[in-house]
């Protein structure tokens, strides 16, 4: 083989073309992986959001908790039910929530209004859901007109520090606290008491009751129990299955416009290294004819500037991957199409991500390099030689 | 059996609407171990002559058979292989990569053979050394003169220890002094080391190096082959 030193050392002798082929391929891989980061993000900040330790119980043939509606008698059977675990204090872990959606203005431009998630829980939600906890503050009281903020909403909109005044749903809301939940969707929520929720927006209904698992493994079992209850008409899902089931829509459609968008990107980028290898071998046809008449074949040259063309779209990828490394942690929000609420999630550029970005980059070079490699493998060595 | 045999061939070009033959049904031998030198004007053919018999060119019709092999009928990867263990081709330009050392140079030849790399470091120390360049090893090919650049090129060309050395117009770019070197290196690996050689050139002072001088024109050899004074001394 032709040693990869000879095209290592040609690319560095031309770094000017070199340079700006491999920006031309970086900026195109920070694209595809900012766009991949965001979709990532997205269904990160949904699947971190439920458990495979809880059930989510839905009015049957509902689709989302804002289509759902479950009377007090299903809380109740809900409660009742052996697959419920039992906290130490002997109470059913089991949540009925209130789910609603509340215009609020953004702090930049409180003109600017955004759906955000109100839930009205019971006490025991903060055992059911293990992830959430108190960042700073106290808990809502029970009987009060007390709220705690997702810390993802504190930044974004005006009024969330402990001690303010929200207003919404006509009545004025105390923040008392700030809670985390492991980036998921709950922390762009705000939490109150379920009771105190339901005069003020839907009457006596609950939207979904999530309860833990005596047992995680025998969620069918449950499932099969509780779906065949006369008593009511519900369906049971596992909530990590539900909020994966949420992020899937717009983490599709994210994931197809990263696709789609860096595609058109790549052709530029793909001409870009076919116009720098194409200006290489012309330059450097009396070398692959002196490489031919040593004795190398076509094949062992075509798989040389095949090389090459990588070797400089590799350049470009790491620049690609340092370009898109400070998107990270970066908090955006968008929509979810699938419940039409606020939710806020970081940029999450993985690993996984990077090496995709650079194996995208490596496959730029190659496409790139493959109709200049074959005229270099194809010179006739006389010709080439003059 | 002569070591290079060319049988009746032709061969020709096709240059716009225009045919131009340059061999005719030329036939010549070349034994093993001679010092042959083509001289000839331009547009004799000499160049030509030389691809054909290193197989970078095919005759429109006729044979070339070096060593016994058919080279004018190997497909153009048999002929790479062969070319690789049998030719060992100097060009006028020297055709150095500049990008690579003078040792990494000449040790390209050896890349394709099964040699192991103690041995190949070996091969090429000793063909720097023939050619008197052991200490140039490390430099580019910029920072040679064009003497050292073309004994470079002749270390590549007999590292992998050819069958056959081809040399086009070797001289063609040197001063006196640097063409001296490379002919007086040409001689004694012809002399020492029994290397059968054929060089190109318009020279008729390197021509004189040779044992035996073969005159083109226009495709024939206008006149037979005659020994060469340096032989015949």
């Amino acid at each position: 083989m032709i040693p990869i030193v000879y095209n290592v050392r040609s690319v560095v002798r031309r770094p000017v073309s070199t340079t700006l082929t491999a920006l031309g391929v970086g900026l195109v891989v920070a694209v595809f992986i900012g766009m991949l980061a965001l979709a990532n993000g997205f269904r990160a900040a949904l699947a971190k959001t439920g458990s495979d330790a809880n059930a989510m119980v839905l009015r049957k043939g509902a689709d989302s908790e804002l289509s759902s509606g479950l009377g007090r008698d299903v809380a109740s059977i809900i409660a009742a039910d052996p697959h419920v675990a039992i906290a130490p204090d002997n109470r059913p872990l089991v949540s009925p929530e209130v789910y609603v959606l509340v215009p609020l203005g953004k702090v930049f431009d409180t003109t600017q209004v955004a759906n955000v998630v109100v839930r009205g829980v019971s006490d025991q939600a903060w055992q059911v859901r293990s992830n959430v906890h108190v960042t700073e503050g106290q808990r809502p009281a029970s009987g009060r007109a007390d709220v705690c903020v997702g810390k993802r909403l504190v930044q974004r909109f005006p009024h969330t520090g402990i001690g303010e005044t929200l207003r919404f749903g006509g009545r004025d809301w105390k923040v008392t606290c700030h809670f985390a939940a492991a980036g998921s969707a709950f922390e762009s929520e705000i939490w109150g008491e379920n009771e105190q929720f339901m005069p003020v927006f839907r009457g006596e209904v609950f939207q979904s009751i999530t309860f833990r698992l005596k047992d995680p493994a025998a969620f069918d079992e449950a499932q099969r129990s509780l779906q065949g209850d006369k008593r009511m008409t519900v369906d049971v899902h596992r909530e990590s299955d539900f909020y994966a089931q949420q992020s899937r829509l717009l983490g599709t459609i994210l994931g197809f416009l990263a696709v789609m968008i860096t595609s058109i990107m790549a052709v530029g980028a793909v001409f870009g290294a076919i116009n720098t290898m194409y200006a290489a071998i012309s330059s450097r046809a009396p070398e692959i004819g002196v490489l031919l008449t040593l004795g190398f074949r076509p094949w062992t040259v075509l798989v040389s500037f095949l090389a090459e063309s990588a070797f400089i779209a590799v350049i470009g990828g790491i620049l690609g991957c340092l370009f898109a490394l400070p998107l990270n942690g970066i908090v955006t929000g968008t929509t979810n199409w699938s419940s039409f609420s606020e939710i806020a999630f970081s940029f999450r550029v993985t690993p996984l991500l990077l090496f995709a970005g650079l194996t995208f980059a490596v496959v730029m070079g190659v496409i790139g390099g493959f109709f200049p490699a074959l005229r270099a493998a194809r010179l006739q060595v006389v010709q080439a030689l003059r | 059996m002569a070591l290079v045999e060319i049988r009746d061939v032709y061969k020709s070009f096709q240059r716009e609407e225009q045919r131009i033959d340059v061999f005719t049904g030329l036939t010549l031998d070349i034994e093993a171990g001679s010092f042959t030198a083509l001289m000839g004007p331009s547009g004799s053919g000499k160049s030509t002559l030389l691809n054909l018999i290193a197989g970078l060119d095919k005759p429109t019709r006729g044979t070339v058979r070096v060593a016994g092999a058919p080279v004018s009928e190997m497909s153009p990867s048999q002929l790479a292989a062969w070319r690789a263990r049998n030719i060992g081709f100097v060009f006028q330009s020297f055709n150095l990569l500049p990008v690579l050392t003078a040792y990494q140079n000449v040790e390209l030849p050896l890349l394709l053979t099964r040699l192991s790399g103690k041995e190949r470091t070996e091969r090429v120390k000793l063909a720097l050394d023939v050619v008197g360049l052991a200490d140039r090893a490390d430099h580019y090919p910029r920072q040679l003169s064009g003497g050292q650049e073309q004994r470079t090129a002749i270390a590549r060309a007999i590292v992998a220890d050819p069958t056959v050395m081809l040399l086009d117009e070797p001289t063609g770019q040197l001063d006196a002094r640097s063409s001296q070197e490379v002919l007086t290196l040409l001689q004694r690996l012809n002399s020492e080391f029994s290397k059968t050689i054929v060089i190109v050139t318009h020279d008729a002072h390197a021509a004189e190096r040779a044992k035996m001088i073969l005159h083109l024109e226009k495709g024939d050899l206008i006149e037979k082959p005659r020994v060469a004074a340096a032989a015949a001394r």
